[in-house]
């Protein structure tokens, strides 16, 4: 599950309900999807609203930078934001 | 297309997001004059054609549609590899047209920094600048120009607005360096990704100077739409209603012109019958050449129909929104949501199937949704299982009310999916081993497809099939002919009898084929297989007919009726050719079929991997032999265990 510093809960993007923004803070990892999440325009100090989840509760779709980017919640759970 | 007419010196490319507009306007700069290839080594497609640049024609090639050069995916390291000029047979190209969707303009000018930093010039085609300024935003194409250091033209490929400009630009472009806007150099690359940050931190100050938003609260029609395309019901709801509408038009709609063809086909190999003299010749053109090449063009009209299908959901938005629905499914075998359209596709015919994979990014998914796609019913196996069924259980019911035909045949389609999932869900695990591949796919919003596009688009894919699997088709026919033709014998003592009545100077053959076959090279090919597939229930006749439906499934049909000598042109639907598969006897009167055989015989033809020119897509596809060798010989193996468990397992129970 999420690391957690010095007691502080970080939110990741998958706890986020749908139609709920946020900013992303830190996009953890240095693996290929967190490179290519940022490259998608995910990155800290950008604004992320939950669109929708898909039938089965993956993966989400989430509006960034204008327009809509549908992941995984693995994917997702990497997205750290605050409210 | 003349080469000579194109200016050797001068090549431009053509780059930009996925749905950024970038195929309309490749289309709409090159005309009808574009060429289809994959790169060498890889099974990326390669479009390319000439641009009528200053009265001089210039080579434009069409990069793969990317969001970022850093090669992570094989688009992306084709597209480096082309801006750099390491591509192998193509040269660095002098200028690159950026396609920006100015609607989204964030993202796609990321990629554009990428560009500049590749030190080739750029002038920046910028599209959907009509949407976007319907949505109340403006957009300051001169200060964006100024910011960016490099030319902003706005293009509408459908009026052709800003082609003339572009062309001017272009050419002011030619030659000169363009400069990185941003402090680059002193960014180290330690894995904290800061070229990214570097990039995005421009862009946001770019679009600040340049672009003013209306307010936000307007919702975009997009959204809207989705709520019910994408909705938790009735997203799934609408997706199996398209997916019906589609096959239904397809199987309905095609038929007409299917038939046309095949009739067409039949009446040229009459006219070549009735024309030529009757002789060696007139036998390949009509039975090898014109029946066997016909046997594919006949599929014609339903990949048409299908690609037509396809790219309209495709360039409306809606194919990623399928993706996005099924996603969950899918990836608990091991597949990518894409992998989905290629699958149900697969059922009207396996090529398309195959060739519509394409959309899937990492190879490994890729291949693997190709090595299961042919256990889909196509239909090419309907003329199998109808004969079966008519022959052997026609009229039956089950508890009383449901005929047995339907739920036999039910039960061929789903004994395809289930073991196209099992297939999957090993592959997956083993020879395609790889962790899941990311899912980050963007939505495009909703749009209106472009006709020509879809037209275009349509009427290449046409063209490559009939171009790649028809060379093979051919030379497949011919082999398959030549084998049931030779040795063509005179007519023997013990055959004489049968042969009263026929001028002298006429072979076996054509006085009684039956016999013929038995003697041909198939009918060796047939005998020889015998003692391995009579664990199967099956005689050397029907291992003729097996041999022969290795080319195409249908063909097990017609192999039948000439073995049964009830003549060549029995479709399955004949009451003879039914009627002699249910009298046929062994040569100790016992009859050669039972229902177990036949039911044995359907279950080989869903797992049987039967269909050259499957085989020859899926060997353009991987770009390999190995591939669509190893899924013959996987699928061989699996029929014939499938048909083995079946006829030994229905004879324990006592049936047959």
């Amino acid at each position: 599950m999420k690391r957690k510093t010095e007691g502080a809960k970080k939110l990741t993007l998958t706890e986020l309900p749908v139609g709920c923004d946020a900013r992303v803070t830190n996009v953890s990892g240095t693996s290929r999807v967190s490179r290519r999440l940022m490259e998608m325009g995910v990155i800290p100090g950008v604004d992320v609203r939950v669109i929708k989840m898909a039938p089965f509760g993956d993966p989400i779709e989430v509006r960034v930078r204008g327009y809509s980017l549908a992941m995984r919640r693995s994917e997702a759970d990497g997205v750290e934001v605050s409210l | 297309m003349n080469d000579s007419a194109t200016n050797p010196h001068i090549t431009i490319a053509l780059a930009g997001n996925p749905n950024a507009g970038k195929t309309t306007l490749f289309n709409s700069l090159t005309g009808l004059k574009q060429k289809v290839a994959n790169y060498p080594g890889v099974t990326v497609e390669r479009k390319e054609g000439p641009w009528k640049l200053n009265g001089v024609f210039a080579n434009l090639i069409d990069l793969p549609g990317l969001y970022s050069l850093d090669a992570t995916s094989l688009d992306e390291h084709i597209a480096r590899d082309i801006i750099t000029g390491a591509q192998a047979g193509t040269p660095k190209p002098d200028a690159i047209v950026a396609v920006v969707d100015a609607t989204n303009l964030e993202r796609n000018l990321y990629l554009v920094m990428q560009l500049f930093e590749f030190g080739v010039p750029v002038v920046i085609a910028l599209t959907m600048i009509d949407v976007f300024e319907k949505e109340k935003h403006e957009i300051d194409v001169e200060m964006l120009a100024t910011l960016l250091k490099t030319p902003v033209v706005t293009v509408n490929a459908k009026s052709g607005r800003g082609k003339t400009e572009l062309e001017a630009k272009i050419k002011e472009v030619l030659g000169t360096k363009p400069t990185v806007p941003y402090v680059l150099e002193e960014i180290e690359e330690d894995g904290s990704h800061g070229k990214i940050f570097a990039r995005y931190n421009f862009i946001s100050s770019v679009v600040q100077e340049s672009v003013w938003h209306s307010d936000h609260k307007q919702h975009r029609l997009s959204e809207k739409i989705d709520r019910i395309l994408t909705h938790k019901f009735f997203g799934l709801v609408i997706l199996v209603a398209v997916l019906l509408l589609v096959f239904q038009t397809i199987f309905s709609w095609a038929s007409v012109p299917m038939d046309l063809l095949g009739m067409g086909f039949g009446s040229l190999a009459e006219l070549v019958r009735t024309e030529m003299p009757p002789g060696i010749l007139t036998d390949l053109l009509a039975d090898g050449i014109i029946a066997g090449v016909g046997g594919v063009v006949v599929f014609l009209p339903q990949i048409l129909l299908l690609f037509f299908f396809f790219s309209l959901l495709e360039d409306s938005g809606y194919m990623s929104r399928a993706a996005f629905l099924l996603d969950k499914l899918m990836s608990r075998v091991g597949l990518h949501g894409k992998a989905f359209l290629p699958l149900i596709s697969s059922f009207a015919c396996a090529i398309p199937g195959i060739m519509a994979t394409r959309t899937i990014e990492s190879r490994r998914d890729r291949f693997a949704t190709i090595m299961i796609a042919p256990f889909m019913s196509c239909s090419a196996r309907l003329p199998v299982y109808t004969l079966m069924i008519a022959a052997f259980f026609a009229g039956q019911t089950v508890f009383g009310f449901i005929s047995l035909g339907a739920v036999l045949m039910l039960a061929m389609y789903a004994l395809g999916i289930i073991v196209a999932i099992a297939a999957a869900f090993v592959l997956k695990r083993t020879l395609l081993k790889a962790p899941p591949p990311p899912f980050l796919m963007e939505l495009p919003p909703y749009r209106l497809p472009n006709l020509r596009t879809v037209v275009q688009n349509m009427l290449t894919r046409a063209w490559l099939f009939l171009k790649r699997a028809g060379t093979v088709i051919l030379a497949i026919s011919i082999i398959l002919w030549a084998l049931m033709y030779f040795p063509d014998q005179a007519v023997g003592p013990d055959t004489a009898k049968d042969c009263r009545g026929y001028p002298t100077g006429y072979t076996l053959r054509q006085c009684m084929p039956s016999e013929h076959l038995k003697q041909s090279f198939a009918g060796q090919l047939g005998h020889a297989i015998e003692p391995v597939i009579q664990p199967l229930g099956f005689d050397w006749k029907i291992g003729v007919a097996l041999i022969a439906s290795f080319a195409a499934r249908e063909v097990l049909v017609s192999t039948l009726s000439i073995i049964y000598n009830v003549g060549k042109d029995e479709n399955e639907e004949s009451e003879t050719l039914i009627a002699a598969v249910r009298d046929a006897k062994t040569d100790d009167g016992k009859p050669v079929w039972t229902p177990l055989t036949a039911l044995t015989l359907m279950v080989f033809f869903v797992l049987a991997m039967q269909c050259m020119s499957t085989i020859a897509v899926v060997r353009r596809e991987t770009n390999s032999w190995r591939w669509p060798l190893f899924m013959t010989a996987y699928m061989t193996a699996l029929a014939y265990v499938g048909a083995f468990i079946t006829y030994q397992g229905g004879k324990l129970l006592g049936f047959g």
